[in-house]
């Protein structure tokens, strides 16, 4: 990746953001949030960032492929996580995206009413947030604490 | 009133495009699929063979093959399914929107009608792996449509006009979608349902083909009415199953939410009149949480297509605990098995085993592995029927909580839906396959209605040491062994076409139709469409000369699980080419591709 100066970057990530039209959260919040994982050894993490892998698995990898890296169908989330915040993430998890039109035949259900995704919607942040800094390696991750 | 105004008007609609109703739609579709200029069926003929009598294509001239015409469907999501052929017209139906179009032969496939039914777009995220369409089904005139929604729909095949519609389930509230194609059998349409992953109550319905009203629906789980079995008639390997055969398999109410699906394909025996097809996956994936067999999921049916009384089944896989659907093809042949003559039903199951029965009485005949690298079951015991267990590869064995790994195959199988094709003349089967591996964790989960059953996530990786993800193999039910096999780069998702020229022909992932020779497996011809392929090859002659046709477009599971490529072996044991994306080597986009050969 080409360096970049940091206000660049997060100009340009708030210009997407805008056009958009989606609610905006202070880019640079985002990047200043503490790190919602753990991660040792590349791939030992905490009870939360476990959780969500098990949680994605169930949940999210029908459409959106192993590993969060996107499918023929649904986009690459370890790319999606680079500029969305938290708040967008969740609200997407809630609410769920249509994008039905001549071209597209894309709908993301709305998790707001599945209790599994309500409960996890932390755990699942965490880690596709851990995927997505590269923090988390691809595939099955362990426990921290065996 | 309005109702039965609306059925009235579709009735006299009907009479006026059928004139005579009464033929047996059976009669005529047989004699249709034994004549080989046409394709009437997804899957040729009632014995689900995928052979064609046809012989300009043969191994000496199909190094001359190239693509005379395309047709883009302009439709994105991944294609399944194959085109019929009915005299000069072809007939292809889409992913959603599901989107039917009827091109003309005498015209270089110019659009004589086009269908596309309005579907709430919400039915899209219940649909499991992308959405699908496995094909249209023709009889007495018309052409059906099983859609995303689960509407049956009958359409003049002249015309394109509605001739009667018939909703099968509930996609919104229950996660219940249609994806398989219909079969047409006697006087009635048969469909199955899609859904294992919402805990769906897997079901077969018939419909009568006069006016769409329901015959009879047999459930794949619940008290013996609704699966339609006699206590003391209906048998499982040569023995009465006795009464609430499926019930004494469950927990309490968990039958309820059973799952399987029957979104497979359909056989038929016009002399035993006997339908064959096979049922998914149960409940939730977590096999802890629904203690028993889980009768009559991951099992072979066979049924009166009449009636639809049983008259045996089969259970391959008791207590699944992988996703090992048994919906695949039911694929009846006459030939030897170990030396006898036999008038078999064969079948490459998901979970890596290839099923000879006898198609009269359900007699297990011989269940072999057709990939070396399967390991969760030893073998299969012929005389219980029942698999015997490697515990280590067993997550319901393991526990809840606990990653399960190195398990073969993986949960979309040694083979999926696309289907194989049988040779009468080599006596070969030619098997499109997965090679691939998995780490599996069951965890607990509630059931909402409408909402994913699920309670297991996997990793997937090639079998240890080796790189290809897919093969595509010969297989000899009479010594039940491989006889060649032809590794690909990634699984083989589409379905195989044989025929009386000597050829065997497929698509790949990547996106190559590919010809080869059916005594050796050698490579005659290739061409690369222009997107992945997971539809079906067929063939059929226009004004005398010979054409196969596949539709192109990546997708289903097979997009979903490979466009990032597989995860490394998580016991970091040779991933080599581990890292093989999809999409390095193919996009999106349904295009029909036909191919001939030069004068
Ligand atoms: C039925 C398929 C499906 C499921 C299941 C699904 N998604 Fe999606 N998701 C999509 C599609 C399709 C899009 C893109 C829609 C579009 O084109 O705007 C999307 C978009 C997103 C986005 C926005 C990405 C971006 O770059 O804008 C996020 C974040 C997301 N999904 C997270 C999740 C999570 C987390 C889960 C599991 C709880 C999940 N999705 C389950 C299909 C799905």
């Amino acid at each position: 990746m080409i360096a970049m100066p940091r206000s660049l970057i997060l100009l340009g990530c708030a210009a997407t953001l805008i056009g958009a039209g989606a609610w905006l959260a202070p880019p640079s919040r985002a990047a200043e949030e503490p790190k919602p994982y753990t991660v040792k050894d590349g791939n030992k993490v905490d009870e939360a960032t476990y959780k969500g892998y098990l949680y994605y698995g169930d949940l999210c990898m029908r459409c959106h492929g192993p590993d969060g890296l996107g499918s023929s169908y649904a986009p690459n989330l370890t790319d999606s996580l680079k500029t969305m915040t938290k708040q967008q993430v969740e609200e997407t998890i809630i609410n769920g995206r249509k994008n039905v039109n001549s071209a597209n035949d894309k709908v993301m259900p709305a998790f707001g009413f599945n209790q599994d995704a309500v409960d996890n919607i932390d755990n699942i942040y965490a880690y596709l947030k851990a995927r997505s800094d590269g923090a988390l390696g691809r595939g099955h991750p362990e426990h921290l604490n065996q | 009133m309005r109702k039965s105004l609306a059925r009235s008007v579709c009735v006299a609609a009907l009479a006026t495009v059928l004139g005579s109703a009464s033929a047996m739609a059976n009669d005529e579709l047989q004699k249709m699929s034994g004549d080989p200029s046409q394709w009437v069926m997804p899957l040729g003929n009632y014995s689900s063979q995928r052979f064609s009598e046809l012989k300009q294509i043969n191994t000496r001239t199909a190094k001359n093959l190239h693509p005379v015409w395309t047709f883009s469907t302009g439709v994105l999501r991944g294609h399944e399914g194959g085109p019929l052929v009915i005299g000069d017209t072809m007939y292809i139906s889409t992913p959603f929107p599901n989107t039917v179009f009827a091109l003309d032969l005498n015209n270089n496939g110019r659009i004589l009608w086009k269908y596309e039914p309005k579907q709430d777009p919400n039915v899209i995220p219940v649909m499991c792996c992308d959405t699908v369409n496995r094909g249209v089904a023709y009889g007495d005139g018309m052409i059906f449509l099983h859609q995303a929604d689960t509407t049956l729909v009958a359409l003049d095949a002249k015309t394109g006009k509605v001739v009667w519609s018939v909703k099968d389930g509930d996609p919104i509230g229950k996660g219940e979608t249609g994806t398989s194609a219909p079969l047409v059998v006697k006087d009635k349409v048969l469909v199955g349902i899609s859904g294992g992953e919402f805990g769906i109550m897997g079901r077969m319905t018939a419909y009568n083909i006069k006016d769409g009203s329901k015959a009879w629906t047999a459930y794949s789980s619940g008290p013996d009415n609704m699966i339609m079995f006699d206590p003391n008639k209906t048998t499982e390997l040569g023995k009465p199953v006795g009464a609430n055969s499926s019930l004494a398999t469950w927990q309490g109410d968990q039958w309820k939410n059973g799952g399987g699906g029957t979104w497979g394909w359909i056989s038929y025996d016009p002399k035993l009149n006997l339908v064959y097809y096979g049922s998914g996956n149960p409940g939730t994936w977590n096999p802890t949480q629904r203690p028993g067999d889980n009768k009559w999921s991951m099992t072979i049916f066979a049924r009166d297509p009449d009636t639809g009384m049983a008259k045996w089944v089969y259970q391959m896989t008791p207590h699944d605990q992988w996703d090992y659907d048994g919906v695949n093809e039911m694929i009846l042949a006459d030939t030897e098995v170990h030396g006898k003559m036999t008038h078999a039903l064969v079948h490459f199951d998901r979970n890596g085993f290839a099923y000879v029965l006898d198609r009269a009485t359900g007699k297990l005949l011989q269940a072999n592995k057709y990939d070396p690298a399967v390991n969760w079951a030893s073998k299969i015991d012929l005389a219980t029927g029942r698999p015997v267990l490697v515990d280590k590869y067993g997550p319901g064995v393991q526990g809840a909580d606990h990653n399960t790994k190195g398990v073969c195959p993986a949960a979309l199988g040694s083979k999926d839906e696309q289907p194989s094709t049988y040779s009468p003349i080599t006596h070969v089967f030619y098997v499109p396959t997965n090679h691939v591996c998995m780490d599996y964790e069951p965890f607990k989960v509630s059931y909402t209605a409408g909402q994913p059953f699920v309670g297991a996530t996997l990793s997937m990786y090639p079998p240890p040491g080796q790189s290809n993800l897919g093969n595509f193999i010969a297989y000899d039910v009479n010594q039940g062994r491989i006889l060649w096999s032809d590794p690909e780069t990634f699984s083989v998702w589409s379905g195989a076409l044989s025929t009386a020229g000597g050829v065997v022909a497929y698509g790949t992932l990547d996106g190559y139709l590919k010809v080869v020779d059916a005594k050796s497996g050698h490579l005659l011809y290739k061409f690369k469409t222009p997107s992945g392929i997971i539809g079906n090859v067929n063939t059929f002659t226009h004004d005398g000369k010979q054409y196969l046709a596949v539709l192109s477009g990546v997708g289903g599971w097979a997009g979903i699980g490979m466009a990032a490529g597989l995860t490394e072996d998580t016991a970091g044991l040779g991933a080599v080419g581990a890292y093989k994306q999809l999409s390095n080597y193919t996009q999106l986009g349904g295009v029909l591709t036909v191919f001939g050969l030069s004068n």
